[in-house]
């Protein structure tokens, strides 16, 4: 049990045996004649979707827009981060979480743009979940009016399962990952609100049929915008920072 | 591996349950797991015997329910079978599909004593 908001951790718990009350003469008495059945019906997500709404809860409360960036590893969450961090310093306030398993290293090029980041290393863990969001965002006290970048770690399957509170869900593939990532990974792609085609300067020395990427994201989810870019060129940045502020202002009500 | 979080989910619940009733084994389990719930049941089944270990689930007899997906067409209303997130509406060819079956991840119940 985690002592600052009561939720269950996940660890393995042990149960002895005979940790109930009860005389242990009447003990085979006591097994042969309580077989019970218990509807459950419980949702198994459940404590991870509460959690969730939670965290939704305190960001709409303080008009923070809360954004979760999902890739494979090597697809340029951290690249299109600092870019933004960068250019867009002077439009918006921003604070960033950093999902890794082991290194602290994206934190550290955050740091170096001169944002507010907190890392999340998750060891095994391949994916971050509402509950270590909720105390990422305790400690770290986003501000009011601000854009907060969650960068999940790079997995294309098990952090689709797990909603963070994020207003937006953001993936991203580069060019050099194969135009099918869409169908091995739909659900990545059906959760997802805009897709992120990086590396676009890479589009001449790559077989990658960009068209047929979008047309295969689209049969997956009709409603997925989607934006092309290169973080090293800087081609198409405009429209996702014009995305970003669109969403920014929806969150902010002046 | 999001599944041994899931199983880990899992023996959560169940230890809230046994409490609830006071009981201190866990003799069966039934789950629904949907088709469309990204859960790989390989994936599972190693996670679950790595899960369970030492917990309350140790020697529960586990039961799943696979539930197939399904999809309903908001172009020509149509209710079908689906099988990948990706599949047209068999009826009229469009993507503008809802997902009615397919997603659950569910304890349904349990035996104790
Ligand atoms: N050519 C090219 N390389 C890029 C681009 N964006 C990122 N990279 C490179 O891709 C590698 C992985 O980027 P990174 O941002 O660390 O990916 P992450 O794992 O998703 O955070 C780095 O070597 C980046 O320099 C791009 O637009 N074009
Ligand atoms: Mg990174
Ligand atoms: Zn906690
Ligand atoms: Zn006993
Ligand atoms: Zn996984
Ligand atoms: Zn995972
Ligand atoms: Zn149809």
């Amino acid at each position: 049990m985690c002592a600052t908001c009561g939720c269950d951790t996940g660890a393995t718990i042990t149960m002895h045996e005979h940790g109930h009350q009860h005389d242990h003469s009447d003990h085979h008495l006591h097994e042969h004649s309580h077989k019970k059945v218990v509807d459950v019906e419980q949702d198994i997500l459940h404590e991870n979707n509460l959690l969730a709404e939670r965290n939704r809860g305190y960001f709409d409360a303080k008009n923070i827009l809360a954004l979760n960036l999902v890739s494979s590893p090597g697809s340029g969450k951290t690249s299109l981060l600092e870019k933004t961090l960068t250019d867009l310093k002077g439009d918006l306030n921003f604070a960033v979480i950093e999902g890794d398993q082991q290194t602290t290293n994206d934190a550290d090029r955050i740091h170096a743009t001169g944002t507010k980041v907190v890392q999340i290393n998750t060891g095994k863990g391949c994916h971050l979940d509402a509950h270590m969001v909720l105390h990422a965002v305790q400690g770290m006290k986003p501000v009011q009016d601000s854009v907060l970048f969650i960068e999940n770690v790079g997995n294309l399957v098990c952090p689709a399962m797990f909603d963070l509170g994020e207003k937006e869900r953001v993936v991203i593939i580069s060019v050099t990952e194969g135009d099918d990532k869409p169908l091995k990974y739909p659900d990545m792609f059906h959760s997802s609100t805009l897709c992120i085609i990086n590396k676009t300067d890479l589009l001449p020395y790559v077989p990658f049929d960009i068209e047929k990427v979008k047309a295969n994201a689209k049969k997956i989810n009709p409603a997925l915008e989607i934006i092309e870019l290169s973080c090293t060129s800087g081609e198409g940045l405009t429209t996702w920072y014009n995305w970003l502020k669109l969403k920014a202002v929806a969150a902010m009500p002046a | 591996m999001h599944e041994l979080s899931v199983v880990m989910s899992i023996v959560d619940i169940a230890l809230e349950q046994a409490a609830k009733k006071d009981a201190v084994i866990i003799d069966e389990i039934e789950l629904d797991i949907g088709c469309l719930s990204t859960i790989e049941m390989n994936a599972f089944e190693f996670a679950w015997k790595q899960g369970v270990k030492r917990t309350i689930l140790e020697r529960a007899v586990k039961k799943v329910n696979r539930i197939k997906g399904k999809g309903h067409c908001s172009d020509c209303d149509h209710t079908f079978e689906l099988e990948n997130l990706y599949d047209a509406c068999p009826f009229c060819g469009g993507y503008l599909i809802g997902i009615t079956a397919g997603k659950e991840l569910r304890v349904k119940s349990l035996v104790v004593s």
